[in-house]
């Protein structure tokens, strides 16, 4: 009996039952929701099975393919961040003077909001905002653009945005992970003579390699379905629907025309991308480092 | 030959150059940081004039216009209550369901907790936006849009993976001994988990918290779309259409922008060291 009554506390599932009714709630019944709504003629009554016809429809929309062109694009932005947030980590691991002050500094834009932020710099990036007003200031007038208004330049301060605001994470990561590394081993590759870019590669890198393949989904993950929040607030997917991205076109169609069934088929495709990624992510990890878990 | 002499001298000119190098790279790096904060709160102090004819120089002169326009009909008090009151219930309400099921993940075996567990900490890597479509037709048919409490069941639910995972971690290096004693001593499972765990979990349960307020204060889509009504608006939702009603208005934007800062500048600069905790504690875990 006191074996059994070991082996199984019954209370358990008392404990992890308002978890699992929220997760249920909030996660698992609308996406099987979705599911079932991509296959439906959601704008009629009664709403009719339609098979794939919202797949269809959303195939054959441009606005989609913009769309999905500019995550592809934003999603450029994951080496720059890894090289950035490298040479940063680095530089504050190296007990440069007031590196606790600049950790600081540096993670400061994360915890900004989007919208705040964001709408700073649309204010920014105006026409007569504070960038061109600037530019002409130092006489390089010339190089004033209407940075929100042109096609080729919306999505660019977009991508600025998001930089100036996570780069700051991975520096973190990076560095929280390197200061598990023993010192020793940086002070005894100099002394042997290693240079800069020979400690880089051969110490930094393979310690934080496990760190940088986390985040380095994370940010794909990131850059394919949590930048609604910059689009909204700075561009509004213009000009001409230039800076459209997935979860943008997924509101305007649920939200704004009405469209819920091919939002919902987006919304599936977006979570079997998201899925597919960190599945991939688990076994690449299991694989490279499975002797170490 | 050079002499060692020579050597060392050389040595410490480069190594003063390399710091050189470093501190101007990482003063530029505060400078693109705080050029924005900074210019915020300068620009908030301008009058609508100066902000126009002088974009970049000092307020000149110096005002508190701004304030009161946003005082006076910009509702931001209003905004202010509402973001507090969707960010407080939400992020108790989470903690505590996260706290029973992080107590049972980590201190009580029952068949399928491995499973569960990571179907629970899988969900956090899902965009929201996947589910809002089925969240917002299940509301509207139980009548809870336009009411707090659909934001704030939303926003609870979606903080929760990352909160029991992290409450999990913390929980599972609690020694067994100490809960056995108290187990001899008569307590039961309730009061390991409120009288021995959580006195000792203190700084997990901060870190979450500042994680967590910092989620919702900014939280902007879920609002958007469940919280439509005029007296219900948030924060940053009310900045957002406070833009796009009084569009010329801009340096009263910025006061706005600054106000809605202040909080969580303040959350940050108290608990950044909980800040940094709960944002590596999911990446450096479980490796």
């Amino acid at each position: 009996m006191t074996a059994a009554k070991r082996s199984w506390d019954r209370k358990a599932y008392l404990y992890i039952l308002p978890t699992l009714a929220v997760i249920v709630l909030v996660f698992l019944f609308p996406l099987v929701q979705n599911a079932r709504y991509s296959l439906l003629e959601m704008g009629q009554k009664g709403r009719p099975y339609s098979g794939m016809r919202n797949y269809g429809l959303l195939l054959s929309d441009d606005t989609f393919w913009i769309s999905l062109r500019n995550n592809g694009l934003l999603i450029l932005l994951v080496p720059l961040l890894v090289a950035v947030s490298l040479v940063f980590s680095v530089l504050l691991f190296q007990r440069i003077r007031g590196w606790k002050f600049y950790r600081g500094v540096v993670l400061f834009p994360y915890i900004t909001s989007i919208t705040a932020i964001g709408l700073f710099y649309s204010l920014f990036f105006q026409g007569q905002g504070m960038l061109n007003t600037f530019l002409e200031r130092i006489g390089l007038g010339f190089l004033t653009v209407d940075w929100l208004g042109n096609k080729g330049w919306a999505l660019a301060a977009v991508m600025f945005v998001v930089l100036w605001r996570e780069f700051g994470f991975g520096t973190i990561l990076f560095l929280a992970r390197l200061m598990t590394v023993e010192e020793d081993i940086f002070d005894a590759a100099r002394i042997d003579g290693a240079g800069w870019w020979r400690r880089m590669f051969a110490i930094v890198i393979p310690r934080l390699a496990t760190v940088i393949e986390f985040y380095v989904f994370l940010m794909v993950v990131t850059m394919l379905s949590w930048v609604f929040n910059y689009v909204f607030v700075i561009t509004l997917g213009g000009p001409a629907r230039s800076t459209y991205v997935t979860e943008y076109y997924i509101f305007m169609q649920s939200f704004k025309l009405n469209r819920m069934g091919v939002a919902s088929a987006l919304s599936i495709i977006l979570f079997l991308v998201t899925a597919a990624l960190a599945f991939l992510s688990f076994r690449f990890r299991k694989r490279l480092y499975g002797e170490y878990e | 030959m050079a002499s060692t002499n020579e050597i060392r001298k050389r040595r410490a000119v480069e190594r003063a150059l390399l710091g050189a190098a470093r501190q101007t790279v990482l003063a530029l790096v505060a400078l693109v940081v705080f050029v924005p904060i900074l210019y915020i709160i300068m620009a908030s102090f301008k009058s609508k004039m100066d902000y126009v004819g002088n974009q970049i120089g000092l307020p000149a002169p110096f005002v508190l216009d701004n304030y009161r326009t946003l005082l006076k009909d910009g509702q931001i008090l209003l905004w202010f209550a509402n973001s507090a009151i969707v960010t407080g219930v939400s992020v108790a309400s989470c903690t505590l369901i996260a706290v029973l099921g992080a107590f049972a993940f980590a201190k009580m075996r029952f068949p399928g907790k491995d499973r569960i567990f990571n179907l629970v900490i899988s969900l956090m890597i899902i965009p929201p936006i996947v589910m809002l479509i089925p969240l917002f037709v299940l509301s509207t048919q139980v009548r809870l849009v336009n009411t707090y409490w659909s934001a704030i069941i939303i926003d609870a639910g979606l903080m929760l993976p990352f909160s029991v995972y992290l409450l999990r971690n913390f929980f599972i290096t609690v020694p067994e001994s100490i809960m056995n004693s108290a187990r001899i001593d008569g307590c039961s499972d309730r009061g390991i988990l409120f009288r021995i765990i959580l006195p000792l979990s203190s700084s997990a349960l901060i870190t979450l918290t500042v994680v967590n307020v910092l989620w919702v204060w900014n939280e902007l889509l879920i609002a958007l779309i469940f919280l439509q009504k005029n007296t219900l608006t948030t924060l940053m939702v009310g900045l957002v259409q406070y833009q796009g009603k009084f569009k010329v208005n801009q340096p009263a934007l910025l006061a706005g922008i600054f106000l809605s800062m202040i909080p969580m500048i303040v959350i940050y600069l108290v608990g950044q060291r909980f800040f940094v905790q709960g944002l590596t504690a999911g990446a450096l875990k479980g490796e």
